[in-house]
């Protein structure tokens, strides 16, 4: 089956510094995609160059049968590709409800269907009853999945989730793990997240990337990546494999 | 059958028009609705309420109310700061009274000229802001410097008559010629009135549809708006070349009201700051704003002058020094404006603050 | 021939010290952006103060301008510290737009208060030197020109010195690099602020007085000189202070043989269009640090 995202060797670096050193790797279409490893590790330059918001130095990312590296953010989002950002970034003075229009009109042709169109959306996301509030005024978990929502309107292929589960209390975390299961289930949504959360990570993904230092040091399944001894030592500690 | 089609169509067209209405101001409370139209209904009687003096100053405020719009569409909408607006109003007034002066072109003809040439003029100016990542601050003083090249520019262009000043033939007062903006001032009332109001109508428009969306979204963070999929350039030069082709408009009203353009004038920096005070002191980014802005600063100026010259003062430049006053006290105080903290008060809150 | 390449190099000299004192007065704008990261639009404004107290004083007491060059340049720092103290520091966390504006509205204030109290009629300084000039060779130059520019170099050789060796003038630069870092190691951020805008507000004062040497004083030429203060500064790089010299400089060797070559009323449009030219394609200038 052709990935729905490959990614060969790409490489990016800033000045002096080597932030993705020749990553590799495929994504199925409907998989549940993690990509894990320290912070710095270059997990978000990684998204970041996937979703646009900077261009590769080398290598070639292809999303659907077709190259993507180098393209501006709004054209990768307009061939599928939704994202949400490590720091959240709802617009902070419009509504709940405004938030996920802004998304739909991607795909709507005026305000008004496309404010039809998020309805199920906002309940999908339990944000139906606050679809009024100003999106700077809600809690966090609640303007995390706001920008879910807002990622989603834009009825992408592949979701690339940047650290969605930061902050959020394991009740909240769980939430969110079911919502996206739900997601990827029914709608066959491909998703690719980075975590440090392992618990999600465990619960989610069927594919496990690990990146350290920009370098790709291991890739399999979830059950295979927590044991592997490179990984270990690098980011996840004997005491968390042990819980696992 | 072909009555039957007619009153069909006609009936769809009005259902059409309804629900434009609808759209537009329906989700207004009532209250907005009745203040709106006691304002309105005060407006269209003023010429047989006030006398001359006052009638000039109400075409004044009307005047920056318009051209505060026209600018809150740039910088309240999708967010870019213009210190040189002047530009398209010089422009605009230019090319029409040139238009109407040598070949008796009517200003409404010259404003069909008038508008793409300003809006191309801000595409230019867009372009190379955007293109070239000029924001912030850096935008503004781009603007000013692109202002000052055209005033220094027409100060020396002979086809203009240069710094000795473009002037309009006028050859009546008397009676009222629409047509060719000439005529007593209760005219120029009524065209900056209506003008005023269709600006206030497009820029409701405007913000309730896909492209004022997209405005406040870019506004609001460029790069969450590009990742949700839009194209910030085009809807960032879409902003800026109405705004632009609006306030051309603005020029075109000024050069046939006061049938003389001088480009120290028309062009100076003076101008630019005059067209953003309202909007900043009645609140950026609110459809109310440079409206309140411009009655409250104009009005309260005016209180100023005759106040002063009635102590005997003939102070030129108190004025300025005035509108420098209030928009310190509001930039420091109010920092969403005047208008935000009124409609608090009274109860009306807007969608896009 | 001779008589050609002696006016060309008798305009390139008067430009090269006009654009000394141009580039004293960009100085100040430099410092008060790189270190307090504020744009000062009512700089060209507060040079106008100074050269009007210049006027003043020169009327009435006969004092010439250069003797008065240390108190109004001291006037201007407590001015610029007092702005910067009360207007500006309370409201450092305010969007950038604001702060701007905040100084549009100083600007605003001053060229229109000055319109009030001294009219719009031009003020000189008719000092006893002000038609004597230096020849050497075929090279004439204006006396009160090369005072001037003399005067320039000195007061922005000190402010070199100053922020290089003083330890006031190091902890100033290190909150410029690093504002964190130096709230950490215990500076004073907020004062040290103040005393840079008061800094920046005498090095536009002394130019200020330099200026009344060589140029006719009106209310509007606060705006004139903020616009250039800008180009000037921009071309040469923000936060850089040999930039703020060099682009001085080169303003004003451009602007004065562009007003040779074309007229002399058009000569700013040639800043104009550097200006334009380097934001477009070299915004962070000639020296300039690409943090913009």
């Amino acid at each position: 089956m052709t990935p729905l995202l490959s990614l060969q060797s790409v490489s990016k670096r800033f000045r002096g510094l080597v932030a993705v050193d020749a990553v590799s790797f495929d994504v199925a279409p409907g998989e549940l995609f993690a990509i894990i490893g320290p912070n710095g590790a270059g997990k978000t330059t990684l998204f970041n160059m996937i979703a646009g918001a900077i261009a590769p130095d080398q290598g070639l990312i292809n999303f659907a049968g077709e190259s993507i590296g180098g393209l501006p953010p709004d054209t990768v989002c307009r061939r599928g590709i939704g994202r949400t950002f490590q720091i959240v970034r709802p617009f902070p003075a419009l509504s709940v409800e405004d938030n996920v229009v802004i998304g739909a009109l991607l795909h709507s042709r005026d305000v008004v269907r496309a404010r039809e169109s998020t309805r199920d959306l906002l309940r999908r996301l339990d944000l139906f009853g606050q679809r009024h509030r100003i999106a700077g005024t809600l809690t966090l978990p609640d303007r995390k999945r706001l920008e879910v929502a807002r990622a989603l309107a834009t009825e992408p292929k592949l979701l690339l989730l940047d650290e969605v589960m930061a902050g959020l209390r394991p009740t909240e975390s769980d939430r969110m793990v079911a919502i996206l299961r739900a997601l990827n289930r029914e709608e066959e949504l491909t998703i690719v997240l980075i975590e440090h959360v392992m618990r999600a990570v465990m619960a989610l993904a069927s594919s496990v990337l690990v990146l350290d230092h920009g370098i790709a040091i291991a890739q399999g399944q979830p059950e295979a990546i927590v044991r592997d001894p490179a990984v270990v030592q690098s980011y996840l500690g004997a005491n968390l494999v042990e819980r696992i | 059958m072909a009555a039957e089609t007619v009153t069909k169509t006609t009936a769809h067209r009005a259902d059409r028009l309804a629900r434009l209405a609808a759209s537009v101001f329906g989700d207004v409370s009532p209250r907005a609705m009745i203040l709106l139209g006691v304002l309105l209904a005060v407006l269209l009687m003023a010429p047989w309420l006030v006398n001359d003096y006052l009638l000039t100053i109400l075409i004044v405020v009307l005047y920056f109310a318009f051209t505060g719009q026209a600018w809150n569409i740039m910088m309240g909408f999708a967010g870019q700061l213009s210190l040189g607006h002047a530009i398209y109003a010089g422009i605009g007034g230019y090319i029409a009274a040139v238009l109407f002066a040598r070949f008796g072109i009517a200003p409404w003809l010259g404003l069909l000229a008038a508008m793409p040439i300003a809006a191309v003029c801000g595409a230019i100016i867009g372009f190379l802001a955007f293109r070239f990542r000029v924001a912030g601050v850096y935008f503004a003083i781009l603007t000013i410097a692109f202002a000052e090249f055209a005033r220094i520019g027409f100060d020396h262009m002979d086809f203009v008559n240069a710094s000795a000043g473009l002037f309009l033939p006028v050859t009546q007062y008397a009676h009222n010629d629409l047509w060719h903006l000439r005529g007593n001032p209760t005219m120029f009332y009524y065209v900056i009135l209506a003008a005023a109001a269709f600006v206030f109508v497009l820029c409701r428009t405007l913000l309730k549809s896909r492209i004022g969306y997209c405005w406040l979204a870019i506004r609001e963070d460029e790069q969450a708006a590009r990742a949700v999929g839009i194209d910030s350039f085009r809807y960032k030069m879409a902003a800026v070349m109405i705004s632009a082709a609006i306030t051309s408009f603005a020029g075109v009203f000024y050069a046939f009201f006061y049938n003389n353009l001088f480009p120290e004038q028309v062009f100076n920096i003076s101008r630019s700051i005059e067209m953003i005070l309202g909007p900043i002191i009645g609140g950026i980014g609110t459809l109310f704003g440079p409206i309140l802005g411009a009655f409250v600063l104009t009005g309260l100026a005016e209180g100023l002058n005759t106040a002063l010259v009635g102590l005997g003062f003939d102070l030129p430049g108190a004025k300025q020094v005035f509108y420098g006053v209030c928009l310190l006290l509001v930039v420091i105080a109010l920092p969403d404006g005047v208008w935000p903290w009124l409609a608090r008060l009274i109860g009306l809150q807007e969608r896009s603050q | 021939m001779t008589q050609l390449i002696s006016v060309w190099l008798n305009v390139t000299v008067a430009g090269i010290l006009t654009g000394l004192v141009y580039g004293l007065m960009a100085l100040g704008l430099s410092v008060i952006f790189g270190v307090v990261r504020v744009v000062n639009f009512a700089h060209g404004e507060m040079m106008s103060i100074a050269m009007y107290l210049t006027v003043l004083l020169f009327s009435s007491l006969s004092l010439d301008p250069l003797v008065m060059l240390v108190p109004i340049a001291a006037v201007l720092f407590v001015f610029g510290y007092a702005l910067q103290a009360g207007l500006i520091n309370p409201f450092i966390t305010r969007p950038e737009h604001s702060q701007f504006l905040l100084l549009v509205a100083l600007a605003l204030i001053i060229v229109n208060s000055l319109l009030i109290i001294f009219g719009p009629d031009a003020r000189t300084v008719q000092t006893a030197y002000v038609f004597d000039s230096f020849e050497v060779g075929a090279l004439i130059v204006d006396a009160t020109k090369l005072y001037a520019g003399a005067a320039a170099i000195v007061v922005a050789a000190l402010l070199f010195v100053f922020f290089r060796f003083a330890p006031l003038g190091k902890a100033i630069r290190a909150c410029a690099d690093n504002y964190t870092g130096a709230l950490v190691v215990g500076l004073d951020v907020k004062r040290l602020y103040a005393l840079t805008f008061g800094l920046g507000a005498a090095c536009v004062g002394a130019a200020g007085v330099m200026m009344t040497l060589i140029v006719d004083v009106t209310p509007m030429i606060g705006p004139t000189y903020t616009l250039l203060g800008f180009v000037i500064v921009i071309t040469g790089g923000l936060g850089s202070m040999a930039g703020a010299l060099i682009g001085g400089l080169l303003i004003g060797v451009t602007e004065a043989l562009a007003g040779l070559l074309f007229t002399p009323s058009a000569k700013s449009m040639f800043a104009f269009a550097i200006l334009v030219l380097v934001l477009l394609f070299r915004p962070q200038g000639i020296l300039g640090r690409r943090t913009i």
